[in-house]
């Protein structure tokens, strides 16, 4: 059960937006993908879910190819995207947006399951049913987005910016969530952040990207500890 | 009095059949954003089929059976065989917005000249399974008949099941989840793609209902569901196009405009009181009526 990205190119029109990305996250690890605003992060995260199309390169997880392959089969494949901030469908209520997850899946008694496992996980989830997911506040949204994902018992997490446009308390307390779900249910994350410090903070490695290509890989303490992405990307 | 109630009765008859044709223009548009003007052709289409198996077989509701499913059927070829390949072709650019549009356009015109080369473009009647002879009422016949009264049970009742359908079940939810945002959808892991050519055989079901309801008050031509499509239109326009229910609500405030401009002002208000509709409401609420401010939606 390992990721294994391999010269991974992705363009965006005309520009190389992706280029020869390669790492590696073995199971239950938390990978954090860190870089500057256009570094290619979401994109990468987008072309591993199957919305963006990877013009060359090999990605695996467990073995098998992901390239080509599309978000929907991915998904159902136990390969959960969360995109950006605010994936919420706010014309739904938090119920059915739980539920969309488990549509497909054929273990009903273990929708139901994984879908309480969440609302203790996130209980404020469980005040909100049947308010639109509209109305929710930023965090909230950002934990129904992956309270959705986890109701489908994944078992690769694609979490794209989940501090974006949230407060530091909540940042924090979402971070630490995440730390603990990801420990509990052997989960395998490729987490990309802006916010590097949080998200090395509760990473076991880190992916540091810079305008589309790889700079360094290496395990979080060490990063955290490396002058040069302490400068750039860190802050002091 | 008695002007009255006809007005509202003759208002309740149109508005259903409106609501049918705007629910399929809207459950296309949910599903795939475009207007889909071949919904006249694949209504009327369906119509024929209803026709024919209801000389056939000599009944009236086996034929609208048929049509209903040949409608779907009609409209998941139409999807999965014509739109798809064309959406997947385009892929951005003004052309998007317009190209797929315009392809409903012409297939509209292909489905017409289908059925003149099979029908001829002669004036053909369906017989109505009921009478189409006024009630009386106050010792005078009133315009509503008996079919009349099918024609409103048999639209609400299929408006009531299409909302039990969105609202109850697990197809509706993914129905309505990828109407929002099939990129949610499809990363929930939603058949998005299924889910779309489902809206448009709901949609096709529709408008051959809406046929089979409509032609035996008329003539079934080629172009007979023409005028119902530009009601359709504006109906589900006034209904802000997204809702099923501001579909069927704008649909009745169109039946009622109409029904009471042509009884108490002049017969020949029957058009200009829809495009005074449409214009008023997209000057004050563009939305359509029912349009509220969305919440923290970014």
């Amino acid at each position: 059960m390992t990721l294994v990205v391999e010269n991974l190119t992705i363009d965006h029109g005309a520009i190389r937006a992706i280029n020869s990305v390669s790492f590696t996250v073995p199971t239950g690890n938390l990978a954090a993908v860190i870089g500057a605003n256009g570094a290619g992060k979401t994109t990468l995260l987008r072309g591993l879910s199957g919305l963006k199309e990877i013009k060359s390169g090999r990605a695996t997880w467990n073995g098998e190819s992901i390239v080509g392959k599309r978000p929907e089969n991915l998904a159902r494949a136990g390969i959960m995207h969360v995109s950006d901030g605010k994936s919420v469908i706010a014309e739904l209520t938090v119920k059915e947006n739980l539920a969309l997850t488990g549509l497909w899946r054929k273990d009903k008694k273990d929708v139901a399951a994984a879908t309480e496992e969440v609302l203790s996980l996130f209980p404020i989830l469980g005040e909100r049913m049947s308010q639109s997911g509209g109305s929710l506040s930023g965090g909230e949204r950002q934990m129904l987005a992956i309270g959705r994902a986890l109701v489908a018992r994944p078992q690769l997490l694609l979490l794209d910016e989940p501090s974006l446009g949230l407060a530091p308390l909540i940042i924090d307390q979402i971070f630490q969530t995440i730390r603990k779900f990801v420990t509990t249910m052997n989960l395998t994350v490729v987490l990309v952040e802006q916010n590097a410090m949080g998200a090395l903070a509760i990473a076991d490695e880190g992916v540091v990207l810079n305008l589309g290509s790889v700079v360094a890989v290496d395990s979080a303490e060490n990063l955290l500890k490396d002058p040069a992405v302490r400068t750039a990307y860190l802050g002091y | 009095m008695i002007k009255l109630i006809t007005a509202i009765l003759t208002a309740l008859t149109t508005g259903a059949i409106y609501a049918l044709m705007s629910t399929a223009l809207v459950l296309v548009w949910r599903s795939t954003r475009i207007i889909n003007f071949a919904q006249a052709g694949q209504a009327v289409l369906s119509t024929y089929i209803g026709y024919e198996v209801t000389v056939r077989t000599g009944s009236f509701w086996v034929g609208v059976v048929a049509a209903m499913i040949f409608g779907a059927l009609l409209g998941a070829v139409i999807d999965r065989f014509f739109m798809r390949p064309i959406f997947k072709r385009i892929q951005s650019g003004p052309i998007l917005m317009i190209a797929p549009v315009v392809a409903t356009l012409g297939l509209l015109g292909i489905i017409q000249s289908i059925i003149g080369f099979k029908w001829g473009l002669t004036y053909q009647s369906l017989a109505a399974p009921v009478s189409t002879d006024g009630y009386t009422l106050f010792d005078r016949v009133i315009a509503f008949s008996p079919f009349n009264l099918l024609v409103v049970v048999f639209a609400t009742v299929s408006m009531l099941l299409l909302t039990l359908l969105f609202q109850k079940t697990n197809i509706g939810l993914a129905l309505r989840a990828s109407a929002h945002s099939p990129e949610i959808a499809r990363l929930s892991g939603i058949k998005v793609d299924f889910i779309r050519t489902l809206g448009w055989a709901l949609a096709g079901a529709a408008g051959g209902l809406a046929g089979m309801l409509y032609i035996p008050s008329s003539y079934l031509y080629p172009n007979a569901m023409d005028v119902l499509l530009v009601f359709g239109f504006v109906a589900a326009v006034i209904g802000g196009l997204e809702s099923l229910f501001g579909a069927v609500a704008g649909a009745m405030l169109l039946g009622f405009a109409i029904s009471f401009a042509t009884s108490y002002v002049s017969e020949k208000l029957v058009f200009p009181m829809a495009f005074i509709m449409l214009i008023v409401v997209l000057l004050i609420r563009p939305a359509g009526i029912f349009s509220k401010k969305k919440g923290r939606r970014d």
